[in-house]
């Protein structure tokens, strides 16, 4: 049994080896060297590519990147949560429809959902013609910070509704009715039972927006109308404008071991709620 | 007797159109020990739901000290209940399960301590504050659930099997515990069984359920000695149950001879049902027998053989310290008020 089942397992590590294994020791390998990437024997050890970083001009855009994607996290789960709650606690026959309304979107192409949102947001779009309309002042949203917010916020939410859903699912409703029994009516089982039970699937949910949303170069390209440039963007930039691989791959490099530090600091919490339980 | 305290009126209660509770009227004094006692779906838990305020009945009404509280939601009946799966706080460790409750009504700290310890010691479970309770033991778990109920000090108690997850041994120290509880602390105790044996053992009242109906309401010993019809006879303990006939008062015949008895007022030959206990039943010599038959099987059950006698028309059970081998012809006898004559 157990050694079918490793049998199984190998075509997973040659598909893992391929796909995620090279490219991540290739990129490795171009932050730390510098030369002509077409000709591998040209290049030499070197801490150029980091060294350009430290720059006050790409930690900023570090900076807004994190600082963007923070927001969009937060508004996410403030929209999520109440989503996922009101989901989870629909009829069963209206939980699939609800679900479906709120999954359709990702279905649709990502790049297709926020040309539609500059069409919404732009100087002449949907609501400033709106505005002019009834005869208010026009919103100059996008290009702009708003606007990337925005995006990113619609293209993520399902990442936030959905974990959360699923944990949501899962409570057992007699440990709900366990916690009226003693005493607490709605609102202090929501506090004291629902949210704890919870974090997992916010912890998650926050990783699932967090990580695409600190990344990508697509949202603040469109709605940022390439004055809001990411980190996102500028790792884009170095392999296809600038062709400079090396400095892209350290980008990549530096931005993959932030994430993975907010990351850890995202999992010690949820490992700490142990005690912070008694908190709630 | 002491007052009435609930009292049920004409409860049903159906899920998509299938009776789960069919007309139930039933009232509860104050520190009764009572116990619902019924096979596997007969409606025990969806009676004890309604009374603990997680379901609203279809029809009837429920009263809690004289006041109807059909629709008075859970958080605020001087009602406890120890759920059939548990149904503890995963998030938390032991002393905060049991603490939830005092933490609501803001009892102080240093009250809510002693009373968390005193409970930890009640449920034998001193040292085990801080573990968490996915580390538990099924039997540990459920005593969480008890001590996490009963730490409120309620009124009234429900349980719903609160011990079928414990090894014997402790199960029967815990029906102790919870006797004693129920006896000094003066609460109402409702009791969800389907082990006829601890039904019989703790209650002051056993209310026998089957297929959402009540068969019988009474004490062990009611139940037990006189029970109401045949479901009950086979129910509670084993039994030989034997088709019959009443021809008038005191006089009852099966397998075929007319014997003496102690019941009356049944219509003239009526058709009944007589229930024979097997601890009732002696073995004694063919001719000194007021039956007669042959051993078909024995087994030892500790104190006791248990044996079955098949006679002309019927196949006996016998509980015995005098044993028989199998293939011997033996007699029967029994006393006439050990002939319980139930309505056929
Ligand atoms: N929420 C529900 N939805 C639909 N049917 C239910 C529901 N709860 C109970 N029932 C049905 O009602 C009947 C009585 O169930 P109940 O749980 O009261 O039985 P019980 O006597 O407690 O049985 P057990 O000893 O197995 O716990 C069963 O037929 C059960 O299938
Ligand atoms: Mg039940």
């Amino acid at each position: 049994m157990k050694n079918k089942a490793k049998l199984l397992a190998y075509p997973y590590v040659v598909w893992i080896a391929i796909f995620i294994i090279v490219p991540l020791v290739l990129v490795l390998v171009y932050s730390f060297t510098e030369g002509n990437i077409h000709n591998p024997s040209s290049l030499t050890f070197s801490l150029k590519s980091y060294d350009k970083f430290f720059n006050i001009l790409y930690l900023n855009i570090l900076w807004k990147s994190f600082k963007l994607a923070f927001i969009s996290t937060f508004l996410c789960l403030i929209l999520g949560y109440p989503v996922a709650l009101i989901i989870s606690k629909a009829k069963a026959k209206y939980k699939g429809i609800l679900l479906l309304f709120f999954l359709v979107p990702i279905w649709m192409n990502f790049l297709l959902r926020t040309y539609a949102w500059m069409a919404i947001l732009s100087p002449n779009g949907f609501i400033n013609r709106l505005l002019q309309l009834i005869g208010l002042p026009t919103l100059a949203i996008m290009p702009g910070q708003t606007a990337v917010v925005i995006g990113m916020v619609y293209n993520f939410l399902p990442f936030m509704v959905l974990p959360i859903y699923t944990v949501l699912s899962k409570i057992d409703k007699n440990v709900l009715e366990a916690a009226m029994d003693l005493g607490a009516n709605k609102i202090i089982t929501f506090i004291k039972v629902i949210f704890p039970l919870t974090v997992p699937g916010i912890i998650s949910g926050i990783t699932m927006v967090f990580m695409p949303a600190v990344s990508t170069f697509v949202i603040s390209q469109l709605l940022g109308g390439g004055k809001e440039l990411l980190i996102g963007n500028l790792i884009e930039q170095q392999f296809t404008v600038q062709r400079d691989w090396h400095f892209g791959s350290a980008l990549s490099i530096i931005l993959m071991i932030m994430i993975l530090i907010s990351m850890a600091f995202m999992s010690k919490a949820d490992k700490d709620d142990e005690g912070g339980a008694a908190l709630w | 007797m002491s007052k009435k305290l609930i009292e049920l009126q004409n409860i049903t209660k159906s899920y998509n159109g299938v009776v789960a509770v069919d007309n139930i009227n039933l009232s509860i004094r104050e520190n009764e020990f009572i116990t619902f006692l019924g096979p596997s779906g007969c409606g025990k838990t969806t009676t004890l739901r309604m009374i603990g305020g997680f379901e609203e009945p279809d029809e009837g009404d429920i009263f809690f000290d004289g006041i109807r509280i059909n629709d008075l939601p859970p958080y605020k009946r001087n009602i406890n209940t120890v759920f059939q799966r548990y149904a503890l706080f995963t998030h938390m460790n032991v002393y905060e399960n049991i603490a939830f409750g005092l933490r609501i009504k803001k009892v102080p700290s240093k009250e809510m301590d002693k009373r968390i310890k005193r409970m930890l010691k009640l449920v034998d479970l001193e040292g085990f504050e801080k573990r968490h309770v996915d580390s538990l033991s099924g039997g540990q778990q459920q005593r969480v659930a008890i001590a996490r109920a009963l730490v409120n000090e309620p009124k009234v108690l429900l349980l719903d099997e609160p011990l079928a997850a414990l090894d014997l041994k402790l199960r029967k120290e815990m029906q102790i515990e919870l006797i004693d509880m129920q006896k000094n602390i003066g609460i109402t105790f409702i009791y969800v069984t389907h082990d006829q044996e601890e039904a019989l053992t703790m209650s002051d009242t056993v209310v026998v359920m089957n297929k959402g109906v009540i068969q019988q309401i009474g004490t062990p010993v009611d139940i037990y000695n006189e029970p109401k019809n045949r479901f009950v006879a086979d129910f509670i303990g084993e039994s030989n149950i034997i088709e019959g006939i009443m021809h008038e008062d005191y006089l009852v015949e099966f397998s075929g001879k007319k014997f003496k008895c102690v019941d009356k007022d049944f219509a003239k030959n009526e058709k009944v049902d007589i229930v024979i206990r097997p601890e009732d039943i002696d073995i004694t010599t063919p001719e000194n027998g007021l039956l007669e038959g042959i051993v078909t099987s024995v087994v030892f059950k500790g104190v006791h053989y248990e044996m079955l006698v098949e006679s002309q028309d019927y196949e006996y059970m016998i509980q015995s310290t005098d044993m028989q081998p199998v293939g011997s012809e033996v007699g029967l006898t029994f006393n006439p008020e050990d002939i319980h004559v139930m309505k056929g």
